[in-house]
């Protein structure tokens, strides 16, 4: 046998684990899920019928109506996205705007910004609706000591979405620090320094230097930040009643909808409808976020 | 704009942007820094101190408003460790941490190893499906995963095992990626002297391509360690025996009855948690370059 023939036998017999992994347990079952959405699936059943496109006409319907927790759920996905990415990126940009310009003790505030993100969501959120407590939650002993007045937070249905909001953007801007960090640094400092000769404004640096080379950083992040916005799940799930993602669906998010359609009232088909939308949209913004800036880089 | 995307390694070693602007203004603006960073910090750091202060505190004195505990305990840490299940949480996150981490750490260096340094006939459509695997949400394979699991083709139920919970993530498309761009750094005339002295293709990856990957093979590991550890939605999914339960499934369950025992779940919280910030702390360096290299998390 010739080298080139071995190689090539070698390089099957070492993909032959990952290859059967790969089809059966990536590409079968997303094959598998769109099978489902078009069926009545509910495994405690005797048979699973083909219903065509009902399930996603029922989603439809469901966002069509005026009140129903199919449509709060996608409401919310959305409003999460829409508040929480902005918010993050834009204080994650501030705040590495100031590490990048400092030398004496920035590693200890990497540190800090850091901790959170590799923490356990789940376990940090529990803290986080301890601190939201009525009475002897953090945040309300605070709000006696300065005066204020005491917050329902989380039992509010208009507070809620943004307490658990912070929380996500508090323990996800250490991710995007150190992105934002490692752009930073690869800007070429001479466009610094003729900046200084010129006598750019600090503003004028920022505006015309930082910013548009920063573009990469920035599109990376907007589609990550967004896609992980999209799948919100453990923070509702730990920092609401039973999980339910209340007060009143004011908390709830389209993969805590697929969770309980899917795991409590075993509606599979129904939410394997909604998992094929969530993937169609986080498809759709991939593909929206990535055209729309190659075409502004070039 | 054609220096946006001017190639960025150029400029890799340069260490921090100094500072631009007036000499004047300069102190004013390290100063301002300081202080808003230190702000910053301080918001990072309460909620854990809030965890690990109320999980010293009395059961008494958890409703009252005091920050710190007035008569500090370690009487949650006794009643969690011998009267919850926690002790098995424990082992079982940090079993099927490491399982998958292994099989991460072998499958996915030999498959970058492969698509970097072999050339054979479907490559290219091989690699292509492995890295659009990365596109589907794991959302949308959860319900085929737990159908597959329930009804496995071969053996017993899936469900409440540590394969079962550890499977969807024992070989990952973005560790390949990962793996292949560092891989193909090797240099293909060591792989060639390599088999003229004999050495066998496994040889070549495991006594000469491993040993000159270690550093992006330890940032595997250590990502995906973190991953698994903090993993929610599938093993929460994967188990329904509280003894199979991984950590933030059973810190999750703690509350399922009406009341919460608020001192029982910091302290959990707590156990979960600060064992992983100190290895954290120790490899941060390690950590933040391999995110800002890549990118990438468990």
């Amino acid at each position: 046998m010739t080298l080139a023939k071995k190689k090539v036998v070698w390089a099957y017999i070492f993909l032959a684990i990952p290859i059967v992994f790969f089809a059966y347990i990536r590409v079968y079952p997303a094959l598998f899920a769109f099978q489902m959405s078009l069926h009545d699936y509910n495994p405690l059943a005797a048979e699973q019928p083909f219903v065509g496109l009902e399930n996603y006409e029922k989603v439809l319907e469901e966002l069509g109506k005026r009140k129903s927790t199919t449509k709060a759920a996608f409401q919310n996905t959305i409003n999460y996205v829409l508040l929480g990415v902005p918010i993050q990126l834009c204080l994650a940009l501030a705040i590495a705007l100031m590490l990048n310009e400092i030398r004496f003790m920035s590693t200890l505030y990497r540190i800090m910004f850091f901790l959170p993100f590799v923490t356990s969501t789940i376990a940090i959120a529990w803290v986080f609706r301890m601190l939201y407590q009525p009475r002897f939650g953090l945040f309300n002993v605070v709000l006696q000591l300065v005066s204020l007045p005491q917050q329902p937070f989380l039992r509010s249905p208009q507070q809620a979405l943004p307490s658990v909001l912070a929380l996500v953007i508090w323990q996800g801007m250490g991710f995007a620090i150190i992105i934002f960090l490692a752009g930073l640094k690869q800007i070429p400092r001479t466009y610094y320094e003729a900046a200084e000769v010129d006598g750019a404004s600090r503003w004028h640096t920022f505006r015309y230097i930082t910013f548009p080379l920063l573009n990469p950083s920035i599109v990376y992040l907007l589609v990550l930040q967004t896609i992980s916005f999209l799948r919100m799940f453990a923070p509702v799930v730990a920092m609401t009643e039973q999980g339910r993602g209340g007060p009143l669906d004011a908390t709830t998010t389209v993969v805590l909808r697929v969770y309980r359609e899917a795991f409590q009232s075993f509606n599979m088909g129904y939410a394997s409808s909604l998992t094929v939308m969530l993937f169609a949209l986080i498809l759709g913004v991939t593909i929206i976020q990535l055209s729309v800036t190659s075409r502004r880089i070039n | 704009m054609a220096e946006s995307i001017a190639p960025s390694n150029l400029f890799k070693d340069q260490g921090p942007v100094s500072s631009v602007g007036k000499a004047g203004d300069d102190w004013k603006y390290k100063f301002f820094s300081y202080l808003l960073l230190t702000m910053i910090a301080f918001t990072m750091i309460v909620p854990f101190m809030w965890m690990l202060s109320t999980s010293l505190k009395p059961e008494k004195e958890i409703l009252r408003r005091n920050i710190f505990p007035v008569e500090p305990t370690l009487d949650n840490y006794n009643d969690v460790i011998n009267k919850t299940d926690l002790p098995l949480w424990y082992k079982n996150s940090f079993i099927v941490a490491v399982m998958s981490t292994v099989s991460v750490a072998f499958f996915d260096s030999l498959a970058g190893f492969v698509f970097a340094k072999y050339d054979f006939p479907g490559k290219r459509p091989i690699f292509i499906i492995f890295l659009t695997s990365l596109m589907v949400p794991t959302e949308m394979l959860l319900i085929p995963w737990f159908i597959m699991s329930s009804n496995p083709p071969i053996g017993p139920t899936w469900v409440d095992t540590y394969w079962g919970i550890a499977f969807p993530g024992v070989i990952t498309a973005s560790g390949i990626f990962l793996m292949r761009q560092f891989m193909q750094g090797v240099p293909d005339e060591l792989l060639d002297a390599g088999r003229i002295d004999g050495v066998s293709e496994f040889g070549l990856y495991w006594r000469v391509a491993v040993p000159l990957s270690l550093p992006a093979i330890g940032a595997l590991c250590i990502f995906n360690f973190l991953g698994n550890w903090n993993a929610f939605i599938w093993p929460l999914i994967a188990t329904t025996r509280s003894e199979m339960f991984t950590l933030p499934v059973g810190i999750q369950q703690f509350s399922s009855e009406a009341d919460t025992p608020w001192n029982l779940i910091m302290t959990g919280a707590s156990l979960s948690v600060v064992p992983l910030l100190i290895v954290v702390i120790i490899f941060q360096r390690y950590i933040i370059e391999g995110i800002a290299l890549t990118g990438l998390k468990g």
